[in-house]
């Protein structure tokens, strides 16, 4: 089991498997986001109270879960960094942090643009769009932390520390942003609160969060692998891959 | 228990031996809470309505303020190291410091923030829940901020990098504290409010001793 | 159990560097260990981790034969470190400040030790100004102070002559030299030359290879 563990925490395995794995996740990614995309932008009915803008959900909707699943992933990539020194989950930490913001961002923007028809504005404290906006304050926190050491190793730890500080801290702040947000406005409309949504709207929504984590997967897999290179680039494994590709 | 009784013992006759560290929030405090009737308004209706969030608000921020120099005069002067190496445990002993902090900063704080009220026509009826609120509230503070003043003590600007990591995770204790003066203004009870801050501090009591301990060991190497 | 701490096989890397690999060290009772090399050679991330504040090094540590881990408090107890900082606060007195280390190791403390410890290091009449009024020297001087102090048998000390005048020097060598006596045993980076006695060795980092024992 260890033997295992350690297996697959060295980065010249990971290299190996990862090369193999991430054509099928792309492929995955791409065929799920074509589907899902052409089916809920074009055959999914329009919502009898929203129309037509109630479909920028099947972008939203994904780039939120994305959003909050990353910043866990890269937490518990943290923890077991901390725990077991492994520093391939670091790595893939390294990589998360700049993909979670940027999904956070796309779940924002696409809240804002949905917010426009809806609300008649560009920006409402919803109670979503609000926990979505900490939540990228969050990363950017871990992101700006990582960056502020000049050791490596320090900097690892440190993003790794305040990872785990945050996973701790989010559904408290998903939970008082909610419970603040009833308090000061009656429920108006959420981006995701349809009441019993029918199966020719939800799911193709389903397949797009699976094509999302997906793409996900297969971009963490990617810039893992460069992350990996740029790291060991002194190991002769390294040298000697290089070396072959000229 | 003598490492930690001295511990506290130290910081506090440090912190009373430079009395202006100890007074610059509060004037801070004073002067923020001054800058929004002449920024909005002087009218007192509006003051009294937007009052409990502006002094909860400007409290955290001059909270934060004091932050940065938590660990940093010992980091400098070589103390932390042997606080580390002490055979004590450190978490104990960095919650020891926390202590000073919200002693020296969030409870004086918390006994002005009455004061202002007055200044910003706080309806009658909270000051008692605004004090008792920002005491509570402002110990959650301290904790959670010294983590992210541990991690950024080794850094030689740390101070604004550390507002941005501790912002963020202070807002349910924001939200909860303001909440609670909100409740006492419309005379709902507040009794809830006040027993989520103490929830939400003793969930930092519980974990944020060892995460500051953590971050202390890296910081310490960085 | 004898006094004894042992390095198998350590290895520090920091951010791709080897600082040093394959490193044995065994340090006895009775013994001086000077370790030498030239700047960034990693001196001071040895003591480090020797000191037990590093965790980040491949490799083993033993103390009175044990693994590290396991006793790590028992070491910590037995260990006095001096950093490149002195680790006094300039707002105290050099009194306060040495209460402050007696608590910490969990002891009340007696203030005729503190008077004692500040007379020998030549601190005498100044035991109740702010630490801050006084020179470097005298401020390097109050950590040396915990030397006398505190009955630690393990000293771990970095550039420990920074700031000292000649005759702060060949008292604190006096003073390491009387501790192994004792059956002390200290651990030392200086660039300072130190006299030769019986229980003085030296241990060489090079660039970015194994220590050399000579």
């Amino acid at each position: 089991m260890w033997a295992f563990i350690h297996k697959l925490g060295s980065p010249k395995w990971f290299y190996g498997i990862s090369a193999r794995l991430s054509p099928w996740c792309w492929a995955a990614a791409v065929a799920l986001i074509l589907v899902g995309g052409v089916w809920g932008l074009a055959f999914a009915p329009a919502d009898y109270q929203q129309g037509n803008s109630f479909r920028i959900i099947y972008v939203h909707v994904p780039a939120a879960f994305l959003a909050q699943s990353v910043f866990v992933a890269m937490a518990a990539a943290g923890f077991i960094f901390m725990v077991w020194k492994i520093k391939l989950a670091d790595m893939a930490a390294a990589v998360m942090a700049p993909l979670g913001a940027g999904m956070t961002f796309v779940a924002l923007f696409s809240g804002a643009v949905w917010g426009v028809p809806t609300w008649g504005t560009w920006w409402q404290w919803d109670a979503r769009l609000t926990s979505m906006l900490i939540l990228f304050f969050l990363y950017i926190g871990v992101i700006a932390l990582r960056g502020a050491f000049s050791s490596r190793d320090s900097a690892s730890r440190a993003a790794s520390v305040l990872a785990m500080v945050g996973v701790i801290n989010i559904p408290i702040i998903k939970y008082s942003v909610e419970w603040w947000y009833t308090l000061h406005q009656p429920a108006t409309f959420s981006v995701t609160s349809q009441p019993a949504m029918p199966t020719e709207m939800w799911v193709p929504l389903l397949i797009m969060v699976l094509g999302f984590y997906s793409f996900f997967i297969a971009v963490t897999l990617m810039r893992t692998r460069s992350e990996i290179l740029r790291r060991e680039s002194s190991k002769r494994w390294v040298r000697d891959l290089v070396g072959e590709g000229r | 228990m003598v490492a930690i009784r001295a511990t506290l013992k130290r910081d506090l006759v440090l912190l009373l031996r430079r009395r202006s560290e100890v007074l610059n929030p509060l004037v801070f405090f004073a002067l923020v809470i001054t800058l929004f009737p002449i920024g909005i308004s002087p009218d007192p209706e509006l003051l009294a309505t937007i009052a409990p969030g502006l002094l909860w608000v400007a409290a955290l921020l001059a909270a934060l303020l004091s932050l940065d120099g938590l660990f940093r005069s010992d980091y400098e002067d070589g103390s932390l190291e042997q606080l580390l190496l002490s055979p004590q445990p450190l978490p104990a002993l960095a919650l020891a410091k926390v202590a000073v902090h919200w002693l020296l900063t969030g409870l004086p704080l918390a006994l002005m923030a009455p004061v202002l009220g007055i200044m910003l026509s706080l309806p009658a009826g909270s000051y008692l829940v605004l004090a008792l609120s920002l005491a509570l509230g402002s110990a959650s503070l301290s904790l959670i901020g010294a983590i992210g003043a541990a991690l950024t003590v080794g850094l030689s600007r740390g101070g604004v990098l550390l507002s941005l990591l501790v912002l963020p995770l202070y807002i349910p204790v924001l939200i909860f504290g303001a909440g609670a003066v909100q409740a006492a203004i419309m005379g709902a009870g507040v009794s809830a409010h006040l027993a989520i801050l103490g929830a939400l501090l003793a969930v930092a009591l519980i974990l944020a001793p060892w995460a500051i301990a953590a971050s202390l060991r890296i910081s310490i190497n960085g | 159990m004898s006094l004894r701490l042992q390095a198998r096989k350590l290895a520090c890397e920091r951010d791709d560097r080897w600082l040093f690999h394959d490193l044995d060290l065994e340090l006895h009772a009775g013994e001086i260990v000077r370790v030498e090399g030239p700047n960034g050679s990693g001196k001071t991330t040895l003591l480090k981790i020797l000191s037990g504040q590093l965790a980040d090094y491949r490799g083993e540590l033993f103390w009175k034969g044990a693994p590290m881990r396991r006793v790590r408090r028992d070491f910590l107890a037995n260990l006095l470190y001096l950093g490149h900082a002195p680790g006094v606060k300039a707002a105290l007195t050099p009194l306060e400040n040495l209460a402050w280390y007696q608590a910490l190791a969990g002891g009340a403390g007696d203030e005729d030790d503190r008077l004692a410890a500040l007379a020998a290091v030549g601190l005498a009449g100044f035991e109740d100004l702010p630490t801050g009024q006084l020179s470097a020297g005298q401020q390097r001087r109050v950590a040396l102070a915990r030397l006398e102090l505190m009955p630690r048998p393990l000293w771990v000390l970095d550039e420990p002559f920074t700031a000292i005048d000649r005759d702060g020097v060949a008292a604190l060598e006096a003073r390491l030299e009387a501790h192994t006596r004792r059956g002390g045993c200290v651990l030392v980076t200086t660039h300072h030359v130190l006299r030769a006695s019986a229980g003085l060795r030296s241990v060489c980092l090079g660039e970015g290879g194994g220590g050399v024992e000579r």
